[in-house]
């Protein structure tokens, strides 16, 4: 039971939700950028949350699904169209043995999920699934998805009978995840927020802030008018994490991202909350990013909401998928 | 164990404590012993416990914490301050020695000539003082497995290259102000590239990938050439 991947996207990879207690090894986490579409496609087929999931960019490799399997996407909507039906995201559908999933159209955000029910035979590396490209470990041999490469699947139920002969089969319910995303990005305050001139804090809340087309799963670079410290300020490199924002030596910000380095030299003047995070990583180069500060309690509160909307909806589709199995493949 | 730091946010699921400001061993190997008690302590939900020159940080689950208190950050906060309370300053950790083989043949260090020429001296003097110390590394960082070390001698402190080399080669052994450090992966990079090791800095088939800790204490031994083509083989 296998896909083989026919046409090559840009930097498409397998991730789970990242690796976890090697960074004191300078190994950093990886794992999806955005854990809300992740979550989501793998509710949708019946999977644990933090299954393995592909991460694709546009434009999308294209995937031949060689077994009938049960498939959901989440994310940003590329057009997705198995032959030449079009196919949802945010809704489980069957895919008939030996059809091709691609993608035509950039609809809207960054990143699209595809979750298989089951989810990927892979080998894990310390723990995890994701690809770390720069160590060359984890995923499907430790790099990107390239054309011709083979992503085995565990077993899957017999939906064959289900199909009628026909290439997709649109499960008849659907999920919003819409209300989790946003458009303002919330940000706690860094250590050396109050390091910057009175007007930089006020332009770094006030201000707009351009995405530039250097911009990658490392770090966002962000373009906006210059911020200043106060006085110039020479640090030691110590620990960074996914959605710390840094002050380069230009005046400019970066974002860092699910790829980051696990450690860095320049001052911290916000923190991207966990529950905007997925929003940001669905944001394009040229898109504009606008920061609202919360408190650290408000960026635990927002989390554990999020967490426990997937967590309802979680149930909810295992609910509708168990009832439609049951009446249909058993 | 530390009379003085300071803990600060790092996000919404790590914060950091900071015991200094500046580049100092034995400041480091507190740093060190903090990271090794809360370690120890296995306080739950934390993920990752990362030391850096003057500070640790603790990477927690917020959703794992919430569920027995009403702020993960002040839990976790008053569980390291038990530890510093708790933990006495006798327990430093890790007295690992390791020594590093470094062939530092001209074709392999391509900046010794150049540093030789900056720093008036000749290129045997900068391997007899580069391999006349012992060194200590601080942390690991910017690449998997790449430990920041110090310092080295008075005589070999360089500025890191105005013009990174887009391409530094697995192993290469370079200075970078007082520090010193292997590149495990092909890289690009600004240090002052002097020589390089055989071995393999970083290797994921290996149960412990990388080679060196933090707090670990390195020694570099000069090998010729034949040698480092030989262990390559």
């Amino acid at each position: 039971m296998s896909i083989t991947i026919v046409k090559q996207g840009l930097a498409d990879s397998l991730q789970d939700i990242g690796r976890f207690g090697f960074q004191h090894l300078g190994i950093n986490p990886n794992g999806v950028m955005d854990a809300v579409a992740a979550q989501t496609a793998n509710a949708l087929v019946g999977n644990e949350m933090n299954e393995t999931v592909i991460e694709c960019h546009f434009p999308a490799s294209a995937f031949l699904f060689h077994h009938t399997t049960l498939v959901a996407l989440s994310g940003a909507d590329f057009k997705a169209m198995v032959n030449d039906i079009e196919v949802a995201i945010n809704t489980p559908f069957i895919i008939h043995a030996n059809n091709i999933l691609h993608f035509k159209k950039r609809k809207n955000k960054a990143r699209v999920y595809i979750a298989v029910q089951g989810g990927f035979k892979i080998e894990k590396w310390l723990n995890s699934c994701s690809t770390n490209a720069k160590a060359n470990a984890g995923g499907l041999f430790g790099r990107f998805l390239k054309k011709d490469d083979v992503l085995d699947l565990n077993d899957q139920k017999e939906y064959k009978k289900l199909l009628n002969d026909k290439d997709v089969l649109m499960m008849p319910w659907k999920v919003s995840v819409e209300k989790l995303y946003s458009t303002t990005i919330e940000v706690i305050k860094g250590n050396e927020f109050e390091l910057l001139q009175p007007s930089s804090q006020q332009k770094l809340i006030k201000q707009k802030f351009q995405i530039s087309s250097q911009s990658d799963r490392m770090g966002y670079r962000l373009k906006a008018e210059e911020l200043f410290l106060q006085k110039p300020l020479e640090m030691l490199s110590s620990a960074v994490t996914k959605g710390t924002v840094q002050l380069l030596p230009n005046g400019q910000l970066i974002v860092l991202m699910a790829d980051h380095q696990t450690t860095g030299g320049y001052p911290r003047v916000v923190h991207v909350s966990n529950d905007s995070f997925p929003s940001l990583a669905q944001m394009n180069a040229n898109d504009f990013v606008q920061f609202a500060t919360i408190s650290q309690q408000e960026a635990e509160d927002y989390f554990i909401k999020q967490q426990q909307y997937l967590h309802q909806l979680q149930i909810a589709c295992n609910f509708r998928l168990t009832e439609f199995l049951q009446q249909h493949v058993y | 164990m530390q009379n003085r730091y300071k803990i600060f946010s790092l996000g919404d699921a790590a914060l950091s404590i900071e015991l200094g400001n500046k580049i100092d061993i034995a400041l480091n190997k507190n740093v060190h012993a903090l990271a090794h008690g809360i370690r120890s302590a296995a306080i739950d939900g934390v993920k990752d416990v990362i030391p850096a020159y003057t500070s640790v940080t603790v990477v927690y689950d917020i959703v794992l914490l919430r569920k027995k208190t009403s702020s993960a950050f002040e839990w976790i906060k008053k569980e390291i301050e038990e530890v510093i309370t708790t933990s006495n300053q006798q327990t430093v950790t890790n007295n690992n020695k390791k020594i590093i083989p470094v062939c530092y043949d001209i074709s392999l260090g391509i900046d010794l000539e150049n540093m030789a020429a900056i720093k008036n001296i000749s290129v045997e003097e900068i391997i007899q003082l580069h391999t006349g110390k012992t060194y200590h590394v601080y942390m690991i960082g910017f690449l998997p497995g790449f430990a920041y070390m110090g310092s080295v001698h008075e005589k070999l402190i360089t500025k890191r290259k105005h013009q990174p080399n887009l391409h530094v080669a697995a192993g290469s052994v370079g200075i970078a102000g007082e520090q010193t450090g292997v590149y495990p992966f092909n890289s690009p990079g600004g240090w002052n590239i002097i020589g390089r090791t055989p071995l393999q800095m970083f290797d994921k088939n290996r149960e412990q990938p990388v080679l060196l800790e933090p707090g670990d204490e390195i020694e570099f031994k000069q090998i010729s050439l034949e040698e480092f083509n030989a262990y390559r083989i």
